[in-house]
């Protein structure tokens, strides 16, 4: 039975780490979304062979241990004390190893994940990431970029191979803010700054749709149209976008971490 | 004459007179309750307009009175209980009259319509209430399925949110019940040698609270119904409109059920075993039972108390999950998820007590690891307190508690690995009868393995990023829940109703049943893990188009998934109403005692008190029929 | 026994059919479809929106947009116009000024040409006398709505509002729809009074502040 795991093992595990696994999204995109890739590729490669250990005794005790005659019994072990101990060593070090490596996978980068007003888990050079706002609102989300004059547009526009640090943000309920291809999400919370780091690589589309139930038009909080474009056409563009968006930043209130529009009930 | 008639011989049979129909229907029923409830229902409404009604149009225009529907929902409960019954026995013992049980001695059908104190009617009550929410529930997600056929919206896109809210919360909260409610209330009295449960009183209250809770929770679609699904979260429930507190009393009442239904269960088992059922001597159903009943009554409270803030917030105005108003919508987030995380272990829990319950009579072999089990149990009830941050992996909390949290998640897998390891070499060198309860029970390996193997992705945090909020999380849960537990719920049915009924269920029926469901299952939710990765969030009601083939291919699975409970259905009324083959009194030759007794139980359970010399799983040994116990009732079948 | 079984499966089957009839009711409710006019220059659409939509709604209370129907005004979020062309709306706007949570959405977007504010051509307003916004955010569409003034004379209670004698603006905007498609437009401004954030009840109900563009 040993046998006939490791032979299925063998042949399942680089099946599933290899081959099942880059194909998981979110794709080579971001660093970000590299590292989540890897990461389920090393998920993906220490569970094939559980998987195979579980389903393999079990087919094998259903087919070998089916009962061939009328009312005959089976072998009376009721334990096994070595087995027992040798279980609890192989898991514990599977577990902790698992955990281990996905700590060390969060603590690299953050993983694109939303941190929370005082990161944790930083990129290096963090400290020279462009600042990008993601505003989260009742059902659309817009972007505010503070080195570009504070302007918000309607559509997430990043320039390739840049650190991005992403401050998102809510002016009502709860929205999740997930770009699919660069692996990043983070919740929009009222009154509350989530950051999250994501570094981008070669121009792409980015799909960006909400995460969280926030009401009637959650399924159609979506937006397909933003892009990465490379370091030499963000310039331009965004000149473009400040020539669109400009006449209203106005009447926008100064770039802050937060903001709370008042009054929380309207009436009338 | 008459008198030496009577004394001569055997007593002359007694020609008892039903009243009519009519006069059975009045009187503390549930007949009565609706009608109480109903009229409590508009006393509370009227009662909220006149207290609130000037104020609610002062401060708030909204054109709803959210103080009147909490007060009409607060008077229905109190007027359901009172036409249960619920008052008269308190009421007798302030008038002075002694304590009694008198309802557990009712006979007939009426019984299972109003408060009886017998736990083994209780356990049929739940049975078949549970079942009728169950199959509610189900029905909701084929609608859903339905509407995720195309990726334009064909349901009122609102009316959809609720749809969706409606099946998460009948699902969690009524499921949570699913196994403790009929099987434990049942079996576990008996399993350890006593007649009744310790509080045969709140026993009735848990169910019929958990009835009334039901049915106030399908009001909503009177009150515009609510769009936070299961969770509640709260900027958006405090929004929503006031079919939200459908949602809040709906919970809270089963908060409370649960509640009192762990405690009785664990009271039961501590004080009431019959002499010589020690702990290690108890079956391991009840161990499970155990475990789900320590989740059952320390976390409902959790969930209660953020509820009534909730309820606080949308009457009152107070701002605890405003954050503009000094409140924080992450304390909401962190008390649901403290109850929230405990409760699908309730879910899973009962599930791995029937599976190796069920693994060594059906594989004719002892127990593997009994002591090993149990810590398994034990270990994922401490351990499921200690990791409901991991729903809180992306929304801005502070991080430094991360790796904590996804190191206490994949500690879960330890214990639940236990579970696995007992029962894989319970059926090691057995012999396996593939009974229809077997296949029900083995399913669990498959589906459970898929299920743990997926959330090992979701509790390792970078993985998790991608995965938060999407079908693969979707599809991971219901692998667990669905897989885990209503594949063992369905075994336990199959195992115990001949006990329960007396009646045996349709062997063929069944299998086709089996079979169904567990390929319809597996089709239904594997390929929403892929659904999840290319990026399709949680309840929506729109998705990209190029998803649209395996949502089409989801949804006809979920429609033949469907078909299988229909299947059951027909095996159920099939069996119990018009075959009606008596059953055996242990048609599966175990050695547990319940299998020993009449099928179904009398109403005493034993004649005298069963002392215990071992424990029920010696199969193979040859010591033969191992549970020796005096009392039980010699007659019946 | 057989009668008796026999009326029970009878009763379940009639309690059946009768909830699953209100159910898929109410699942498909829906306000009526309404075709936009359509002439050789695009489809026109004629809209008015008003404060409190009046006791033949459900709830009366509620903000709400009524559409232009062949001359009547119908109470309908769900609007049929043509692909690929230009659709000219008209608003007349009753309600009172209620200030958008985000400013951004003050300009107007997407539109071709520029939109008029009783006759004056604007493409911007402040954002704190916004009274709602007309918003299809898959197209790109935005027009702020300036709401009438809190003295106005003759402010309309409920709906329908006459617009030759009752305090009101008259909005008017062209743009372009796409392929074929069912798309949702809604309201930005938080005018659902007494709710959180302004965007309960109304905001979230179709047929109030929220509806359908069936482009086809």
């Amino acid at each position: 039975m040993v046998a006939i795991w490791l032979v299925v093992s063998v042949i399942v595990t680089p099946i599933f780490a290899l081959v099942l696994g880059p194909l998981i999204p979110p794709g080579n995109d971001s660093v970000q979304g590299m590292g989540q890739v890897f990461d389920n590729q090393v998920l993906m490669g220490v569970s094939a062979p559980i998987m195979c250990f579980v389903l393999v005794v079990l087919a094998y005790s259903l087919i070998v241990f089916r009962q061939r005659e009328p009312a005959a019994e089976g072998l009376p072990i009721r334990g096994d004390h070595q087995l027992q101990v040798y279980w609890l060593i192989v898991t514990t070090a599977i577990v902790l190893g698992l955990a281990a490596f996905g700590t060390y996978e969060l603590v690299k980068d953050g993983a694109g994940g939303g941190q929370g007003p005082s990161p944790a888990f930083v990129p290096a050079h963090h400290n020279t990431a462009m600042p990008v706002q993601v505003i989260g609102q009742q059902w659309e989300f817009t972007y505010r970029y503070p080195t570009f004059g504070g302007i918000e547009i309607p559509h997430l526009y990043l320039p390739a191979n840049t650190l991005i640090k992403l401050h998102v943000t809510s002016l009502d309920v709860i929205h999740s803010f997930w770009a699919i291809n660069l692996g990043v999400k983070a919740d929009a919370n009222p009154g509350t700054d989530n950051i999250a780091y994501v570094e981008t690589r070669n121009p792409a589309k980015i799909e960006v749709r909400c995460a969280e139930l926030c009401g009637l038009w959650h399924g159609y909080m979506f937006d397909l149209q933003g892009r990465v474009v490379s370091k030499a056409a963000f310039g331009p563009l965004m000149k473009q976008q400040e020539k669109i968006y400009g006449p209203v930043s106005k009447f926008l209130p100064p770039f802050a971490t937060t903001y709370s529009p008042e009054p929380t009930l309207r009436a009338g | 004459m008459s008198e030496t008639a009577q004394t001569a011989g055997a007593p002359a049979p007694v020609a008892v007179r039903r009243p009519p129909l009519w006069r059975r229907l009045i009187g503390f029923n549930l007949l009565t309750a609706v009608l109480l409830g109903i009229g409590g229902w508009y006393l509370g409404w009227w009662l909220g307009h006149q207290v609130s009604g000037a104020s609610i149009a002062y401060f708030s225009d909204t054109d709803q009175n959210d103080i009147a529907l909490f007060l009409g929902y607060f008077t229905a409960v109190v007027g359901f209980l009172i036409g249960m019954g619920f008052l008269q026995y308190p009421i007798a013992r302030l008038r002075g009259y002694p304590p009694s049980l008198r309802e557990k001695e009712t006979e007939g059908i009426g019984r299972y319509f109003g408060l009886c104190t017998d736990h083994k009617v209780v356990g049929i009550q739940y049975l078949f209430g549970v079942g009728l929410f169950f199959f509610i529930a189900g029905l909701n997600a084929m609608l859903i399925r339905f509407e995720l056929l195309r990726p334009t919206p064909v349901f009122n896109s609102g009316n959809y949110l609720t749809l969706v809210g409606l099946h998460g919360t009948m699902m969690m909260g009524m499921m949570t019940s699913a196994v403790l409610g009929p099987f434990a209330n049942y079996f576990v009295p008996i399993m350890i040698g006593a007649r009744r449960m310790a509080f045969p009183r709140i026993e009735s209250l848990t169910f019929w609270l958990l009835m009334a809770a039901g049915g106030i929770l399908m009001t909503t679609v009177f009150f515009g119904g609510f769009p936070t699904g299961w969770t509640g979260y709260a900027p958006l429930g405090n929004q929503a409109n006031y079919g939200m507190d459908s949602y809040i009393m709906f919970f809270a009442l089963v908060g409370i059920s649960m509640c009192l239904l762990g405690l009785n269960m664990l009271a039961t088992v501590i004080t009431m075993r019959a002499p010589g059922m020690t702990w290690d001597r108890l079956p391991i159903f009840v161990w499970g039972v155990i475990s789900t009943s320590i989740l059952n009554l320390l976390a409902p409270p959790v969930l209660v108390a953020a509820l009534s803030m909730s309820l606080l917030d949308r009457t009152a105005q107070t701002t605890y999950y405003l954050q503009s108003g000094g409140g924080s919508q992450y304390l909401y987030q962190n008390l649901f998820w403290f109850f929230g995380h405990p409760e699908v272990y309730i879910l899973a829990l009962p599930g791995f007590g029937i599976l190796l319950e069920l693994l060594p009579v059906f594989s004719r072999k002892p127990l593997w690891g009994y002591r090993l089990a149990v810590a398994g149990m034990m270990g994922v009830t401490l351990l499921s307190f200690l990791v409901w941050q991991h729903h809180l992996f992306v929304s801005g909390i502070n991080a430094n508690l991360r790796p904590f949290y996804m190191l206490s998640t994949e500690l879960i897998s330890i214990p639940t690995g236990l579970t696995f390891l007992c029962g894989l070499l319970t059926i090691w060198r057995g012999s396996i009868r593939f009974t229809v309860p077997m296949l029900f029970a083995l399913a669990w390996f498959f589906n459970f393995l898929i299920g743990g193997i997926s959330g090992v992705f979701n509790s390792d945090t970078p993985s998790d990023t991608t995965e938060h909020g999407s079908f693969f999380v979707m599809a991971h849960f219901h692998y667990t829940i669905m897989g885990g537990l209503i594949f063992t719920f369905f075994a336990a049915i199959y195992y115990w109703l001949p006990k329960m009924t007396g009646l045996q269920l349709n062997e063929r029926l069944g299998k086709i049943h089996f079979w169904i469901m567990f390929l319809a299952f597996n089709s239904t939710f594997l390929p929403l893990f892929a659904v999840g990765f290319l990026g399709q969030p949680r309840r929506v009601v729109t998705y990209a188009s190029n998803l649209q083939f395996l949502n089409d291919w989801v949804s006809v699975s979920a429609f033949v998934l469907g078909l299988s409970m229909l299947v059951f259905l027909y095996n159920l009324v099939y069996s119990l109403l018009f075959a009606r083959i008596r059953a055996e009194r242990n048609p599966w030759g175990s050695l547990s005692i319940e299998w020993q007794l009449p099928s179904p139980v009398p109403v005493q359970n034993f004649d005298t008190i069963p002392v215990f010399q071992n424990d029920p799983y010696g199969y193979g040994d040859g010591a033969g029929p191992v549970t020796r116990p005096v009392g039980i009732p010699a007659r019946g079948r | 026994m057989v009668w008796k079984l026999a009326g029970v499966g009878l009763g379940v089957a009639v309690a059946g059919i009768l909830i699953g009839f209100y159910i898929s009711n109410w699942l498909l409710s829906s306000p009526p479809n309404v075709d936009a006019q359509t002439s050789a220059s695009g489809a026109q659409l004629t809209i008015q929106t008003v404060a409190a939509v009046g006791p033949e709604a459900p709830n009366r209370e509620w903000v709400s947009y009524l559409v232009q129907k062949s001359g009547k005004w119908e109470h309908s979020t769900i609007w049929t116009v043509p692909a690929n062309s230009l659709v000219h709306v008209t608003v007349y706007q009753f309600d009172g000024d209620s200030g958008l949570r985000n400013p951004f959405l003050s300009h107007t977007q997407g539109l071709v040409g520029t939109a008029t504010l009783d006759g004056k051509p604007f493409a911007q307003i402040k954002p704190d006398n916004a009274s709602h916004t007309f918003a299809i955010p898959q197209l790109g569409v935005l027009v702020p709505l300036e709401g009438v003034a809190d003295n106005a004379k003759n402010q309309c209670g409920y709906a329908p509002c006459d617009h030759n004698t009752m305090a009101h603006h008259t909005i008017t905007f062209t743009f372009r729809t796409g392929k074929k498609g069912k798309y949702r437009w809604q309201c930005f401004v938080p005018c659902a009074a007494g709710f959180q954030f302004g965007f309960g009840g109304p905001m979230q109900t179709i047929g109030y502040m929220d509806g359908f563009l069936n482009v086809v």
